[in-house]
């Protein structure tokens, strides 16, 4: 770490003061030298963090540096090794999440924990029900759940089911649920995750609101952009150790980013004019049934991809992505359309032969998809080419071509692992894992290249290099379709944007001549190109 | 962190190898308690018979163990290489069945094939119908999503009832008197190879290097061919199967009868051993079939560890039996060997339990060498705990 000493005074006077102990300041929770380990890392290794009374603290941090087990250890899903925590000062033991709720803690998590078939009333009580002889006694909590929903300006449908909201309106839903049992601390687990940018506005407000009211916000993310919005400190891990903790006014996007990353990162994707070539896909009326029958998920969608270009289809999760692309990949049946590649109709191709005639697919799930968590890193390496003639003969795998061609992406690709090519996929880190997955499907040389939220999940450091051989692959005259949910990646990497929503592809935009709030609107459903 | 593990309780095969090393002593143990609980003054002596098994008796034991261990080490097979495949194969009873009337059938009627030649065909009918028996319920899965343990138990009564019938109906195989079949043909029988007179046990035959061979195949198809490859890809992750293009339902058609056609050599391989074991007209499933199970949880689903499995419940078998000069009931070995399966079951836990010790062991020794703590991998996953998916082996 050699942060410039300029702009860095917040940061090394908190780091004095650490050891000192600051009594003066009203923390409301203190964690001080929390140290947990698991079989063979340290998880948490002498990490302190402390909260100020009224104050929204960021946790920054890359995945795998500790920030969810620190939580896990404020929440009493764990218990440190070594280190206290203290609420207002006075030293407390929290050894499961019941005590957790005693002590007013509560947490939004990234996978909401809802029962979809209750309303959202039914929801927000569960647990701390109001009953009288064994009854359910609803009215006084409706009463409480309207006064506290009217007075943060939290609007719901208190009789919705959880399945017939918004993805926004479910997270209300959560935070309501935290109000409703009177917590004073609330621990928010990278909440934007799921949200159009409209809703991360209007969270970064709800969150506001909430402090002016005297709560205290823990804000785990990984989006500098976020911090700087809402936070007023923010504390840095990294690997499991206290970087430390600043100022969010007083530090800027590229020390913080950092601090958390160990060295400098840079947030433009660096890329050149594209050259376009040729078209390589070409998708004409493609519609595909929907799940439950009613509705197709994709309808009648029509677009090119060309050589030399990123295409990137941006939409809210849900909108027909995933169905467009296991349709494109073959593993979903289109109900009607054609797809083609380099010219030649695929849309009656198998997986297989699709794979062969050059399409390269980086799945949306890595561990569902992309993997084989239980084989070795070769393995995987070969999960789409073992069969070629360069890794068999006679049915019999070639393990020293297999072997030699796993060290050489090991080494292109820099794909860090415990034991090199023996290494348990399942063992490896989310962005070693996507990296093996993009230097298999890349180094296959395709002439077309699907990449599904290639970036969901990693940390700044492994999304620069993802995006780094996106552009690559674009420069080498390959076509890329870049299907993403996180705006700054679709307005920096893509040569052209194609908004999807309700299974239809709205706009045709350059991202030169267009918003992030346009994008918004589209993405939401509330313009569609031609009506501006 | 690329130093490879010095510890080595750290690795993987030794960590696997103890736990089923570990469920077997805890079994053991569980046994002798009720040795204890029977008779108390005979229970050491019982005991020591239990664990010698076989090697109480020298070479006549040793040849009565592999004559045991022959069928088991089949339908263990079986069972275990449908786990690897992700499949569960409770059918190997029926099919062990139908590969025994097949055999039997050749070996009685088909009495016009030359000596050499007989007892092969014999063998090759045996594993074309319990094959069958497993295609069956393999295309229900594949193709109608009818669930394999379903199919296969119902396949194993159809199959024992079938059989009972057929034996009762075809002219020639069935001796009335005994309610049982006819014994086949001297050419039908497995050739001795010389074993014989190494072991000298009346049964013993050349099924058990016949079983032996087939350890083999299975453990080259699983781990040296694509075709392993796939199977086992399909088994522990179907989805990413289905995205790499590898065609699921073939591979479980084909993984379900591969498995119902090692069964079926099992049934082949007793019936022909010239051992006077004939197929008995009773309406009761081949327990051979069902003992595949434990073996094949015991061995983790591993050729050779099935091998290992199979030869030490027939050794405990054989023990049992002695267990009666010591005026216990043989019904107790059953209990044992039951309680060693049961805990066979908690492999896994061992499994996570060595691990763990194994790793405060060598970090307490790195912390002595005042290393720095290494770098920090993924956070821990959990566990997998699905039964049956032991090691992966695979491209190495």
């Amino acid at each position: 770490m050699s942060a410039p000493s300029k702009n860095n005074r917040g940061y090394v006077a908190l780091r004095k003061n650490d050891g000192t102990g600051e009594t003066m300041e009203d923390y409301i929770i203190e964690m001080l030298g929390i140290t947990k380990e698991f079989p063979g890392i340290k998880a948490n290794d002498n990490v302190s963090l402390r909260v100020r009374r009224g104050e929204i603290h960021a946790l920054l941090g890359e995945n795998g540096a500790g920030k969810s087990t620190l939580m896990s250890v404020l929440f009493g899903l764990y218990q440190p090794e070594k280190g206290i925590i203290k609420m207002n000062g006075r030293e407390v033991k929290i050894s499961n999440p019941n005590d957790a709720n005693d002590l007013n803690i509560g947490m939004v998590h990234q996978h909401f924990k809802l029962v979809h078939n209750f309303t959202v009333l039914e929801n927000i009580v569960l647990g701390v029900e109001t009953t009288s002889g064994g009854f359910l006694k609803m009215d006084d909590a409706r009463k409480k759940v309207m006064k506290l929903s009217e007075s943060y300006n939290l609007m719901i449908d208190p009789d919705a089911l959880i399945s017939d909201i918004t993805v926004g309106m479910q997270q209300r839903v959560e935070i309501l649920k935290m109000l409703y049992r009177e917590n004073e601390i609330l621990i928010f687990d990278e909440p934007t995750a799921v949200l159009t940018p409209q809703e991360i506005d209007d969270l970064m407000r709800i969150m506001k609101e909430l402090v002016k009211e005297g709560k205290s916000i823990i804000f785990i993310t990984h989006k500098l952009n976020e911090i700087k919005a809402v936070a007023d400190r923010c504390t840095v891990l990294r690997k499991g150790r206290l970087i430390g903790t600043v100022e969010v006014a007083d530090t800027s996007k590229e020390q913080m980013s950092e601090m958390m990353v160990g060295r400098p990162v840079s947030f433009i994707v660096d890329k050149g004019e594209e050259k376009i070539g040729d078209t390589i896909l070409k998708v004409e009326n493609l519609s595909v049934k929907g799940r439950h029958g009613s509705k197709r998920s994709v309808n009648n969608i029509s677009f090119e991809v060309k050589a030399g270009e990123i295409v990137c289809i941006a939409g809210i999760d849900g909108n027909g992505q995933s169905e467009l692309v296991y349709a494109l990949a073959g593993m979903e049946k289109a109900e009607s359309g054609r797809i083609s590649l380099n010219g030649k109709d695929i849309s009656k191709y198998s997986i297989r032969k699709r794979t062969v005639n050059g399409m390269a697919h980086i799945p949306e799930d890595r561990q569902k998809h992309g993997l084989v968590l239980q084989f070795t890193l070769a393995q995987n390496l070969v999960l789409q080419t073992y069969f070629s003639k360069r890794f068999q003969k006679g049915g019999f795998i070639k393990f020293k071509s297999v072997e030699s061609y796993a060290e050489t992406l090991i080494k292109q690709y820099d794909i860090r692992s415990g034991q090199g090519t023996v290494t348990i996929a399942g063992s490896m880190s989310g962005g070693n894992q996507q990296k093996a997955i993009l230097a298999r499907e890349i180094d296959r040389d395709p002439e077309l290249l699907i990449a599904v939220q290639p970036t969901r999940g990693l940390d700044v450091g492994a999304i620069e290099y993802i995006h780094k051989q996106l552009v690559a692959g674009r420069d080498s005259g390959k076509a890329v379709l870049l299907i993403s949910l996180e705006l700054d990646e679709v307005m920096n990497v893509s040569d052209r944007i194609l908004v999807i929503h309700e299974g239809e592809i709205v706009a045709d935009l350059a991202p030169g001549n267009t918003t992030v709030r346009e994008l918004g609107l589209y993405m939401a459903g509330s313009k569609r190109e031609g009506e501006k | 962190m690329k130093k490879p593990n010095k510890n080595p309780l750290l690795r993987t095969g030794v960590v696997t190898f103890s736990s089923s090393i570990l469920a077997i002593l805890v079994g053991l143990l569980l046994g002798f308690v009720i040795l204890l609980i029977t008779d108390s003054s005979q229970a050491a002596d019982g005991f020591a018979v239990i664990v010698r098994g076989g090697f109480a008796d020298g070479m006549y034991g040793i040849g009565q163990v592999l004559y045991f261990a022959t069928p088991i080490l089949l339908t263990g097979l079986s069972v275990g290489f449908a786990f690897k495949t992700g499949l569960f194969n409770i059918g190997a009873s029926g099919q062990f069945i139908l590969g025994a009337f097949a055999a039997v059938y050749v070996g009685i009627k088909w009495t016009w094939l030359p000596g050499g030649l007989h007892w092969i065909t014999a063998l090759a009918a045996a594993m074309v119908f319990g094959g069958l028996w497993g295609l069956l319920p393999g295309i229900l899965k594949a193709y109608f999503n009818v669930h394999e343990v379903i199919s296969s138990i119902m396949m194993n009564y159809i199959g024992m009832s079938l059989v009972n019938m057929l034996v009762k109906q075809t002219a020639g195989i069935y001796n009335q008197l005994q309610n049982q079949s006819y014994p086949v043909a001297q050419t039908a029988n497995i050739p001795k190879w010389g074993l014989d007179k190494i072991f000298p046990y009346n049964s013993m035959n050349g099924g058990i290097l016949i079983a032996v061979a087939f350890v083999l195949i299975i453990y080259v198809l699983l781990n040296k061919t694509t075709f392993g490859y796939e199977l086992k890809a399909c088994g522990y992750n179907p989805h990413a199967s289905k995205y790499a293009g590898i065609n699921s339902k073939r591979n479980i058609v084909l993984s379900m009868a591969i498995a119902g056609a090692l069964s079926g050599i099992g049934g082949g391989l007793l019936y022909l051993a010239g051992s006077g074991k004939y197929i008995s007209v009773v309406d009761s499933l081949a327990a051979e079939g069902f003992n595949g199970i434990p073996v094949a949880l015991l061995g983790l689903s591993n050729p050779v560890g099935i091998l290992f499995a199979a030869l030490f419940i027939a050794n405990i078998t054989v023990g049992g039996f002695n267990l009666q000069l010591y005026g216990f009931v043989p019904e107790v070995i059953n209990i044992i060997t039951a309680a060693i399966i049961y805990f066979s079951a908690f492999a896994l836990l061992f499994k996570s339990v060595i691990t763990k010790l194994a790793l405060r062991r060598s970090r307490e020794e790195e912390e002595e060498k005042d290393t720095p703590p290494p770098e920090i991998p993924a956070p821990p996953k959990e566990e997998n705990t699905r039964t049956g998916s032991g090691e992966g082996g695979g491209v190495q």
